[in-house]
């Protein structure tokens, strides 16, 4: 399988085996990841890093990413910093870092902005994020994540929870685990649920999402929790967000009706989703989800470098 | 002898088998009256053996295929037909293209394809073609009303 030059866009762009061949290939990182194995894979490589907007965690990881595997970075963290704000468009600031260097990570407010940027750059551009659009190697992580803690992805019972209307990470992963045919279980308040062509899509793929309000129930058979941030800014008073945020805590006292094997995943960052007592359970798997960021992105840029070990 | 719904025209272009109750969304994409100069006459509601149709006739103007893709978007059935000299000259069936390039606007203010900064003209993928669904190939949202959006 070739990934040279290859975009990455959206998860949409890719198949079940191209997805198999990159979340195995990430296994292979692990080592690398963690440092306790050198590699100079990426040497000689120059990443250009372009935050439109902050995005402390996914930003790291590419870097962290970058250097492990002897590559290095230019870029920018703060738009405030930038020519954009004296009004240079992305396509101009694209074709600038694609003359530095010879791959690009995007991430930008506007949707959409990382296909536009993949077609004024000849490297290969990586999408962190579009607007509320697409994330796709947020999408792989969370599928690495299940894949290595739960040894595959089909039949897990997922249970997606939170603002599943406006997260963008919860409708590209309820597209991608359609794809493998997981078990979906859509828990939220009735103003924040899963957009309806975002159900259609799970169905054209075989699968029959289930909606319910009453996470205690949801969670029950459940191997995967998969929690998202609720937005105060999507309510139009306080006591309201506090009335679903209080009903959607995830707690110790929500665990006693889990299995033992529930996984409890989280994109990060949280605020008061998942109370932190929840932490010290086996059930807690956020963190070493966001240090899974770095082997796949290790994986993706060596992939689309053309510098597979 | 049948009666005549709409006068026959020497030069010019009939847009037969438009969606009844279309013929005027038709007319907005051709840019009638404003842009044009021609004589254009219209039938609603036309019997015909496929139920009820709305027929426009412009005349003096052959339809380029730019404008073809726009009626292929609200009148997936319609059938152009170019007359010479009161003889049907060409006769063909609109067809959407697979994709649909600087002819609808994207219903995502904040999609890139919307920004004034770039360089960009607004791209769909056509998703189904009758009846016509298109997704914008930047953002991926499918506007709900096409005719709204065509600029
Ligand atoms: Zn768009």
């Amino acid at each position: 399988m070739n990934f040279k030059g290859k975009d990455i866009i959206s998860i949409k762009d890719f198949s079940k085996k191209e997805i198999n061949y990159i979340l195995d290939y990430s296994k292979k990182m692990l080592d690398y990841a963690r440092g306790e194995k050198y590699s100079d894979l990426l040497k000689g490589k120059l990443l250009s890093s372009l935050f439109f907007e902050p995005s402390t965690r996914t930003r790291l990881s590419f870097e962290s990413a970058v250097n492990r595997l002897g590559g290095r970075v230019i870029g920018f963290a703060d738009p405030a910093a930038t020519s954009q704000k004296k009004g240079e468009s992305l396509a101009d600031t694209i074709r600038m870092a694609d003359s530095y260097s010879d791959v690009i990570v995007v991430r930008h407010p506007q949707e959409g902005a990382a296909r536009l940027a993949a077609e004024f750059a000849d490297a290969p551009v990586l999408n962190a994020g579009d607007g509320a659009g697409r994330h796709p190697t947020q999408c792989l992580l969370d599928l690495f994540t299940i894949y290595t803690e739960k040894k595959r992805i089909s039949k897990n019972k997922v249970v997606l929870l939170g603002d599943l209307k406006y997260g963008r990470t919860v409708h590209s992963l309820a597209y991608a685990l359609s794809l493998y045919g997981a078990e979906l279980t859509f828990v939220s308040p009735e103003s924040l649920k899963m957009p309806k062509e975002v159900v259609q899509e799970c169905k054209e793929l075989g699968v029959e999402p289930k909606h319910t309000s009453s996470l205690e129930k949801a969670v029950k058979d459940a191997d995967v929790l998969y929690v998202t941030r609720i937005q105060k800014e999507r309510f139009p008073d306080a006591e309201e967000y506090n009335r679903v945020v209080g009903a959607y805590r995830v707690d110790v006292d929500l665990l006693k009706y889990a299995q033992d094997n529930l996984i409890i995943m989280h994109p990060l960052p949280r605020v008061n989703e998942i109370h932190p007592e929840v932490d010290k359970t086996p059930h807690a798997i956020y963190f070493k989800q966001a240090f899974n960021g770095v082997p796949v992105r290790m994986a993706l840029l060596s992939l689309v470098l053309g510098v597979k070990k | 002898m049948k009666e005549l719904k709409v006068q026959p025209i020497k030069n010019g272009t009939v847009i037969d088998h438009i969606e009844a109750g279309n013929a005027v969304k038709v007319l907005h994409i051709l840019g009638i009256p404003k842009t044009s100069s021609s004589s254009v006459s219209v039938a609603m509601n036309v019997r015909s053996k496929l139920g009820k149709k709305d027929i426009v006739k412009v005349e003096n103007r052959e339809l380029d295929p730019n404008e073809v893709d726009k009626i292929a978007l609200i009148a997936p059935k319609a059938t152009i037909n170019i007359i010479r000299n009161y003889e049907v000259a060409e006769k063909y069936r609109v067809q959407l293209p697979d994709e649909i390039i600087g002819i609808v606007r994207c219903s995502n203010p904040t999609c890139v394809s919307n920004s004034k900064k770039e360089p960009v003209s607004t791209r769909f993928i056509v998703v189904e073609k009758d009846p016509p669904r298109i997704k914008c190939y930047y953002c991926e949202r499918e506007p709900d009303d096409i005719a709204d959006r065509i600029i």
